[in-house]
């Protein structure tokens, strides 16, 4: 899949960073000009290739962050500040610092109960937390109401997939678009003032099925897909609104290993779109695929903050996962009283 | 012959209309927005009300009515304020108690003045005006094997506005339902979590909603009312349990379910009483029995209906496979 998403070169770019770099010409290695295969997927010998894709453009501005909790990026499109949500004497959800790059795929990980769903559901306005705030965008989202946050361009999908059952597949999906006049209760009953732009939004709808393989159930309930299929839907119906931030509960759980991969290329598409992806996900090898940063949290708080290919050897990430003790015998006896003598 | 014209008639009796206009509200309420309506004797005793009242104080027709629907629209935003946020199961408690207390303070002595309490109003003090703007002639007229007054009570003219209102309410449901408005609607009832993600104010479409749904109530009141007397004994809560009969027997969510299943339900009803009313001696049964009896009839009827065929008569039974 990686090959899909290879960054598209910039010709232009290129030539004239050769001219600024390369004082020698080294034009008479050069392999011919006019195999453009080629110079997508490989440089000439000894040169740079400069590209406009996202991907890359986030890769090399994260790659200067520290790799700790709570870090300060160079471009956040979301930060948020000492959010506390407590249920009862629990606390489940304690983020200090957070902020989530813009155009990056994020992946937000931790074993199960550390609170990154409860943190979605803070962020998105369908939970409310004890205190803290932050910014979405440069806007303050506290005390936003959920309809609102979806408008503002930070748009959600849920860990148990919510999808209209009874409707048809397309209609979920025109649910989803933005600028709808046909929604007024008056002007509903005057098809002509909103039929032009209903058309409109049913291309964009079946343009985004099409991509999402979909485009053959378009007229079937919602409630006959398939467990994948669903989430495919879920995830199609939050891009009608052409979201800033698309936040993905779970985008692979349940869903078959052929699909997986088709979902983790449309993730790294979105990202060229220009749209920020924010995903909880289990599974660490596919985090470590496709996300250009890497959250980790346990029990409420950020434990660790990185690239996806150091992060998870983080010995707060492994105390996350494993327990502190991981790497102790625990049916050892003698190491046991050892352990409660230093406790 | 007058059993069967008797029983043809309820075809297109004004109460039949005033049902299926009452079933199209709670259409809009439950088969489109999911909302629990427990309640809709009180949007529609509550339009009576309104209606008879004005009327009786030498209001003309036409503020009459916008009065009634005013008050239907008022009770809609106060039962929807607080509730709409909550469960669904709230508003059907809070609908069902709502309906109670109108019907119990319409009927209490101390309201004698205002609304006549339990023994209500008489028709000859709200059907004046109605009956006055009837182009028909007087007298009675026979149309194929039924005779009704022109003008007076439970007449043809009265017949041709309630079910003119039943088209025109029906028209209007047919263009929401397809709209993008009526998509909405459907949308909450599968998931409100999910529109409010997609960024759309639930809370404002479930109100609109139970307002549309209670104003159609509103009317079926006044419908209802102008063959009889207003009695705040007869929009009680049987009248809100017929009314989800009708709508689950016509279909819920479909356009032409709660017409029809209205006309069915009166059709079915006075069918068997009639028949039993000529066929079996009142040393056997007494006419009240088989008044009671008639529903016990009817009610096993429906009841079958439910088992074998849930969706009702016009529903589709594809859309009852996908629950939740």
């Amino acid at each position: 899949m990686a090959d899909n998403n290879k960054p598209p070169v910039d010709a232009a770019q290129k030539q004239k960073q050769d001219q600024q770099k390369r004082a020698v010409p080294t034009a008479t290695v050069r392999e011919p000009f006019y195999d453009i295969a080629r110079w997508g997927t490989k440089p000439p010998p000894g040169e740079d290739l400069i590209s406009t894709a996202y991907g890359d453009r986030v890769a090399r501005d994260l790659a200067f962050v520290e790799n700790e909790p709570g870090v300060h990026k160079p471009d956040p499109i979301l930060v948020a500040d000492n959010v506390v949500r407590r249920f009862g004497g629990m606390t489940a959800v304690d983020v200090g610092h957070f902020e989530i790059e813009r155009h990056g795929i994020t992946a937000l990980i931790g074993p199960n109960g550390a609170g990154k769903t409860t943190f979605f559901n803070l962020m998105t306005g369908f939970d409310v937390p004890n205190s803290g705030s932050w910014r979405f965008d440069g806007r303050d989202m506290q005390h936003v109401n959920p309809e609102q946050v979806a408008r503002d361009g930070m748009v959600r999908t849920f860990q148990l997939t919510k999808v209209m059952s009874r409707l048809s597949v397309l209609d979920n999906m025109l649910l989803g678009a933005p600028d709808r006049p046909g929604e007024s209760m008056v002007r509903s009953l005057f098809p002509g003032t909103w039929r032009k732009k209903e058309q409109e939004n049913r291309q964009k709808a079946e343009a985004l099925l099409e991509r999402f393989l979909l485009i053959k159930k378009k007229d079937d309930f919602a409630g006959s897909l398939s467990g994948g299929q669903r989430k495919l839907l879920e995830m199609a119906r939050a891009l009608m609104c052409d979201p800033k931030l698309i936040m993905l509960d779970e985008p692979m759980a349940g869903v078959n290993p052929a699909l997986k991969q088709s979902l983790l290329d449309h993730i790294v598409s979105l990202r060229e779109d220009g749209t920020t992806v924010l995903f909880v996900e289990h599974d660490i090898n596919m985090v470590r695929h496709i996300a250009d940063w890497v959250t980790v949290m346990a029990e409420g708080r950020i434990v660790a903050e990185g690239q996806p290919r150091t992060v998870m050897d983080d010995p707060a990430v492994v105390d996350a996962y494993l327990g502190a003790h991981a790497d102790v015998d625990l049916g050892d006896d003698s190491v046991l009283e050892g352990l409660e003598g230093r406790v | 012959m007058t059993i069967i014209a008797n029983i043809l008639g309820e075809l297109f009796a004004p109460t039949t209309a005033a049902y299926a206009l009452a079933a199209i509200g709670l259409n809009i309420h439950f088969g489109m927005t999911g909302l629990m309506n427990m309640g809709q004797a009180g949007f529609m005793l509550l339009g009576a009300y309104g209606f008879a009242i004005t009327q009786m104080h030498g209001a003309n027709l036409f503020s009459s009515v916008l009065f009634a629907l005013l008050l239907a629209t008022v009770y809609a935003l106060l039962l929807g304020i607080p509730t709409l946020k909550l469960g669904p199961d709230y508003l059907a408690m809070v609908t069902l108690a709502a309906a109670e207390i109108v019907r119990i303070v319409g009927r209490s002595t101390s309201m004698t003045s205002v609304t006549g309490g339990s023994a209500g109003i008489a028709p000859q003090d709200f059907t004046t005006q109605f009956e006055n703007l009837s182009p028909l002639p007087d007298g009675t007229s026979t149309f194929l094997i039924w005779t009704y007054n022109n003008n007076i009570a439970n007449s043809w003219w009265l017949r041709i506005v309630a079910w003119v209102l039943v088209a025109l309410c029906a028209f209007l449901c047919w263009r929401w339902f397809r709209s993008p408005w009526g998509r909405v609607l459907k949308g909450i009832r599968e998931d409100e979590n999910a529109i409010r993600s997609l960024g759309k104010s639930v809370t404002k479409y479930k109100m609109q909603a139970l307002i549309v749904g209670g104003l159609f109530g509103a009317l079926a009141g006044i419908v209802f009312i102008l063959p009889r007397s207003l009695n705040p004994d007869s929009l009680g809560r049987t009248v809100t349990f017929y009314t989800w009969t009708i709508l689950l027997l016509g279909g819920a969510a479909t356009i032409m379910g709660p017409i029809l299943g209205s006309c069915v339900l009166w059709v079915l009803l006075t069918a068997v009483k009639e028949t039993m009313r000529v066929s079996i001696p009142p040393t056997v049964i007494s006419s009240n029995q088989i008044e009671a009896l008639g529903w016990v009839i009817v009610g096993v009827a429906l009841m079958l209906l439910v088992i074998f065929r849930p969706q009702g008569v016009l529903g589709n039974r594809k859309e009852l496979a996908f629950n939740g």
